[in-house]
């Protein structure tokens, strides 16, 4: 499949509940949403976990994910990342406000949502063939034809070696590999990826952001992507979402004018030390206030 | 292969024999009686005669039958109660009390009523059989299922897995480590069970085999013999779970 991105995407239109103000060439473009042919739309969204006491996570969280777009999510510990994935992937309910996927508001899981963990999340009992055949299995799929894709799909993300290996043969590069075909199965049309290299060393986890980028180009998934990494969200993302504060709010959105297909080179190149630092005043903005 | 099944049954063999040895000393040493303790070389006699002529043969299959039946009755009975237990919480404040009272009521004292009521014949041994082996494997099946990983269920509700595909796809897969550590357990004590069952009262069976030979036939070797084919029979059905389970669960890291 041809490459469908178009050099220097970065001019989305964009709005937060509290938009900073980043220095150029990170600035910000707050305009009101569509929502007409957004693939990801949060719209509104608060949700609190109902501990005692009670933990509010995010507070009327509003953003949205043009489709084929690839937004990374970033944030310290604590400000609500992957309960925003949790939402939009439908495994948890906002208390107020929307969440559509594909226009659709989302009442529980969906097959057209991907999901990547954290952790692998792998079945133990189960080679990793197995894995990436398992929401195939559970879709109705018959063996041959989940097994065949499941083969095509573990050589896309470059792990055609290990399909009769169990997760605890596997490296952690592998078995998170593993995890993302798991997760492109069923084609989702959004791919929702939870700090999927966070586990890595550093010099994997950038060969990793290159596989990421192929995938994505290969299959036109949008993807949103959780991450503490202010480089490897640059490296990746069209545009990248700041959450800060305790519950989490948007605080920035700041586009990536960076060409496509991107190479580790490109993450030498100054406007990445600007919007580097445009993304972490963001950041600090939020923790002095 | 060969080195696999060296390593593995090498022990195994090692140990048999240092017993056999420490019992021949024992005996020697002690100097005591064929009727108190025959050596090892009469029991095995004794052990390959009982077969020949078919003394134990009847006897070693109604105990096969009653540890069998009871065995399976049992542990369905425990799989389903033990998710019962895992996964309605109202099942458990309701059972539990009454699973606790019955385990910890001797299955001896239990045994002569049973057979009362339910006569000598097969009925009362699968019942004894089935109770004995009901609690260790329904307490398996409940942990077993408790146990398993929160993060994996969320993943089969990220791919909208329907309740019967949570549990024949991840719960009960999640689950088998600890209902086999149960099925272990249960296993021998249906041994035990049987036997039990059959000293309460019964016609036929390795139990009664054991009666015999202490009291009308005052046969010590033959005790012996028969107290081996029960510990034999023991060891095959642990070790038939065994291959079982390394199929089942294999290797998980």
């Amino acid at each position: 499949m041809a490459p469908r991105r178009a050099r220097s995407i970065g001019t989305k239109t964009t709005q937060t509940n509290r938009v900073a103000t980043p220095a150029s060439p990170a600035s910000q473009a707050p305009a009101q949403p569509t929502g007409h042919h957004a693939a990801i739309a949060v719209r509104h969204c608060s949700f609190g976990y109902r501990d005692d006491p009670p933990r509010p996570a995010l507070a009327d969280v509003w953003f949205e994910v043009a489709p084929g777009e690839l937004v990374a999510v970033i944030g310290a510990n604590g400000t609500g990342k992957s309960t925003l994935l949790k939402l939009i992937a439908g495994l948890l309910a906002p208390d107020h406000g929307e969440v559509t996927v594909g226009g659709r508001e989302v009442r529980g899981p969906d097959l057209g949502v991907g999901f990547v963990f954290q952790e692998p999340r792998l079945l133990p009992w189960r080679s990793a063939l197995e894995n990436v055949a398992f929401p195939l299995e559970l879709a109705g799929w018959s063996r041959g034809a989940r097994e065949a894709r499941a083969r095509d799909l573990l050589r896309l993300v470059g792990a055609p070696d290990v399909e009769r290996l169990r997760p605890h043969q596997l490296s952690g590069g592998m078995r998170q590999r593993t995890a993302i075909a798991r997760a492109l199965a069923l084609e989702p049309a959004v791919l929702l990826l939870d700090e999927p290299f966070s586990a890595l060393d550093a010099l994997t986890r950038e060969r990793f952001n290159v596989a990421l980028q192929s995938i994505w180009r290969t299959t036109g998934t949008t993807i949103l992507l959780v991450t503490h990494s202010i480089s490897e969200a640059i490296f990746l993302a069209d545009r990248v979402v700041v959450l800060a504060g305790r519950p989490g709010r948007i605080v920035a959105q700041v586009p990536i004018r960076l060409g496509r297909p991107r190479s580790l080179v490109d993450l030498d190149a100054s406007i990445v030390s600007d919007v580097s630092a445009a993304i972490r005043a963001a950041l600090e903005r939020e923790e002095l206030a | 292969m060969t080195r696999h099944v060296l390593r593995d049954f090498l022990p195994v063999v090692a140990v048999a024999t240092g017993f056999v040895i420490a019992w021949k000393l024992l005996v020697v040493i002690g100097g005591y009686p064929i009727f108190i303790l025959p050596p090892p070389e009469v029991v095995a006699a004794r052990l390959v005669a009982a077969w020949r002529d078919g003394t134990i043969e009847p006897h070693v299959v109604t105990t096969l039958s009653e540890i069998l039946l009871g065995f399976l009755i049992g542990s369905g009975l425990a799989l389903v109660t033990g998710y019962a237990l895992a996964r309605s919480r109202l099942a458990e404040r309701l059972l539990s009390p009454y699973l606790v009272a019955a385990q910890a009521t001797p299955i001896l004292a239990l045994a002569p009523l049973i057979a009362l009521w339910f006569g000598t014949g097969l009925a009362s041994k699968v019942i004894i059989c089935s109770l004995i082996v009901f609690f260790p494997i329904t307490v398996a099946t409940m942990v077993g299922v408790r146990s398993v990983d929160r993060q994996l269920l969320e993943v089969g509700r990220a791919f909208r897995a329907t309740p019967l595909q949570v549990l024949t796809r991840l719960e009960i897969p999640g689950a088998l480590p600890a209902i086999f550590g149960g099925i272990r357990v249960g296993a021998t004590l249906a041994v035990i069970g049987a036997i039990i069952g059959e000293w309460a009262g019964g016609e036929s069976g390795l139990g009664v085999l054991i009666n015999l030979a202490r009291g009308s036939l005052f046969d010590t070797p033959l005790l012996f013999a028969t107290l081996v084919t029960i510990a034999a029979l023991g060891v095959a059905l642990y070790w038939l779970i065994l291959v079982v389970e390394r199929r089942l669960v294999g290797e998980r890291g």
